[in-house]
């Protein structure tokens, strides 16, 4: 993308071409791959896994109660002989949704209240005080209780699950930003009369973008397993929609005799988490080596 | 060391405030009206308007709030909606099997933990190694209702060696006590070990990189010696950090493993409260679970005192 009239080596590389090596440098990360290729492969049962297995996950056969898995029901049938694979994939997509929408409210509002936390010193301490508190309620309980109160949807579990991560959000991006506001470049800049807000958009942010990329993925991996479990005691999207949780609690039942009714959508639960995290993992030592755990 | 505890008590105090308030207005968002649920079906709005003023619930919410944190500094929490028991009691009947649950979770997560993180940290990329990092990922991805389900199909149904579900307290003796525990503790238990030994690891390697290691090695003291009492005596800040992490992450974990075993428990008593939309016994537990994340934060401040002199917080 660099004008041809410019050699090449003298000029900054350009967004694309810092994207581009950022893109190899994460792939030569093994857990990178390995949670790419996982993650990949579920976003791609839950786009097209609905066009292409088109039975209705909600459909009951009860001439085909408790079918184990076959060739005509891969995943076998529910004790309502609903197709456990057509609720899988819809309980994939649930997942999925439910897991960026967390990621991305929690990222926003974590940014904003991190942002003013870090850079606006009159309001940080009461600011962080409240996200203490916050923090001291176990996450799940939190969205016990906010899910309560908002009724058994499926907006209500996305807006329960990101209040519960805006605190780690908040605190990721309040640290760069108590970090950034000092740096001399940022003091020069204020110096030479750039306002407040052009110093938070154009030094604080694109600063705390890595350490909150990271931070997001693995909120994304805990929001599926809450999700799962909030569906798990009866507080999740509320039931016939399928969703992973919802579909074990069913299951709980017959778990010695029907196995299969609560093994694939456990796996399902287990894979996502694990592929976003191994994302965060590799993310992590990618773009925020100081955080590398590895010894 | 009572200034100590004194001080970082005081310090607590406007956490400790706030928590309480956001505790009281989390509960006011709940739809439903408490007063019209409490009289049942068919109540008269005379009989409505009466409990409601019973409940202070006509006055305005400042005032609500006000009356909730004086009543919670003499102790009370108020009544339970539907238990007819107060708030206090309720939790106190229950609080005993939701500490034997984290006690003996603890008691097995601690000593293999640490020891798990100290291998495999002496024994860099060697199978221990790759198998606490496998285990401590495993911890953070599969989700711990269906490794209790799963788990009670292999022990309870198909080996029969323990009890799938329900508690036995622990003046019925020792055994039994242990025995009911057992399985949902390990269950539990499973999710941190590999985090604390990841944890431990990381701690030990950076210790063992220090001049002093290669000083007491040199002058000939045993690999154990060096592993344990220079090493591993160094980490114990970090190591206590994470095990006062665990035992917060256990609090929440608890919810979900007394539901599958059926432990009656705080845990349990809240997901029934949150489903009764029995407002006071919510508040209250969601009160009880931030105040002990205070408190376990505080006991770990000091307890840093304690494990390294070098501390201090003069």
């Amino acid at each position: 993308m660099t004008d041809a009239a410019l050699d090449p080596a003298t000029v900054a590389p350009s967004a694309l071409q810092r994207g581009a090596a950022l893109a190899r440098r994460l792939f030569r990360h093994l857990s990178f791959r390995i949670g790419f290729v996982i993650v990949a492969l579920l976003v791609m049962v839950a786009v097209v896994g609905p066009l292409l297995h088109t039975a209705d996950p909600t459909a009951m056969q009860m001439r085909f109660r408790f079918r184990p898995p076959s060739a005509r029901f891969w995943m076998g049938t529910d004790a309502l002989g609903r197709d456990i694979l057509s609720r899988f994939v819809h309980g994939a997509r649930l997942s999925l949704v439910i897991g960026l929408w967390v990621a991305i409210l929690s990222g926003i509002a974590g940014t904003i209240f991190g942002v003013l936390s870090g850079y606006v010193r009159a309001i940080d301490s009461l600011v962080m005080r409240i996200m203490d508190a916050l923090l001291a309620f176990p996450p799940i309980l939190l969205a016990i209780g906010i899910n309560a109160a908002l009724g058994p949807q499926v907006h209500s579990v996305i807006i329960a699950l990101s209040v519960s991560y805006i605190p780690r959000t908040a605190r990721i991006v309040r640290a760069s930003a108590l970090v950034v506001r000092e740096l001399d470049y940022v003091q020069a800049a204020r110096i030479s009369g750039a306002s407040g807000l052009r110093i938070v958009l154009r030094h604080i942010l694109p600063n705390s973008v890595g350490p909150l990329l990271v931070q997001l993925t693995f909120v994304f991996a805990y929001a599926i397993l809450a999700e799962a479990a909030l569906s798990f005691l009866g507080i999740g999207p509320p039931p016939p929609t399928p969703s992973w949780g919802n579909i074990i609690a069913e299951g709980r039942d017959y778990s010695v005799e029907a196995w299969w009714i609560m093994l694939f959508p456990g796996l399902g639960i287990s894979l996502a988490a694990l592929g976003m995290n191994l994302l965060g993992d590799g993310l992590r030592d990618v773009l925020d080596p100081r955080l590398k755990i590895e010894g | 060391m009572l200034r100590l505890v004194a001080v970082r008590l005081t310090h607590a105090v406007p956490v400790l405030l706030i928590i309480a308030v956001l505790a009281f207005l989390l509960m006011q968002l709940l739809p439903g009206d408490p007063a019209v649920l409490m009289a049942g079906d068919g109540a008269s709005a005379e009989a409505i308007q009466q409990i409601r003023e019973r409940l202070q619930l006509d006055r305005p919410l400042w005032e609500q709030l006000v009356s909730w944190v004086t009543h919670l500094l003499s102790g009370d929490l108020g009544t339970s909606l539907t238990l007819n028991q107060t708030v206090v009691s309720a939790v106190a009947e229950r609080l005993p099997v939701s500490l034997s649950l984290a006690v003996v979770s603890i008691a097995i997560t601690v000593p293999v933990g640490i020891l798990l993180g100290v291998i495999a940290a002496a024994a860099r990329d060697s199978w221990i190694d790759v198998a606490v990092m496998a285990i401590a990922l495993l911890g953070v991805s599969v989700p711990s209702f269906w490794i209790a389900i799963l788990s009670v199909i292999l022990f309870s149904v198909t080996l029969g060696w323990l009890p799938s579900a329900g508690y036995v307290p622990l003046s019925d003796g020792f055994l039994p006590w242990l025995l009911a525990l057992l399985q949902p503790a390990i269950v539990l238990a499973l999710f941190q070990v590999g985090f604390l030994a990841r944890m431990t690891r990381s701690a030990m390697l950076d210790v063992l990189d220090q001049d002093f290691i290669r000083t007491a090695r040199a002058k000939g003291a045993p690999e154990s010696r060096v592993l344990w009492k220079h090493g591993f005596r160094n980490t114990l800040i970090a190591v206590l950090t994470v095990v006062g992490y665990i035992f917060s992450l256990l609090i929440g974990g608890s919810v979900i493993v007394e539901q599958v075993f059926a432990l009656p428990g705080v845990g349990r008593l809240v997901v029934q409260a949150v489903l009764a939309r029995d407002y006071p016994l919510v508040q209250g537990t969601l009160l009880l679970f931030g105040f002990i994340f205070v408190l376990i934060n505080i006991a770990t401040d000091i307890l840093y005192v304690v494990v390294d002199p070098r501390v201090r917080y003069d």
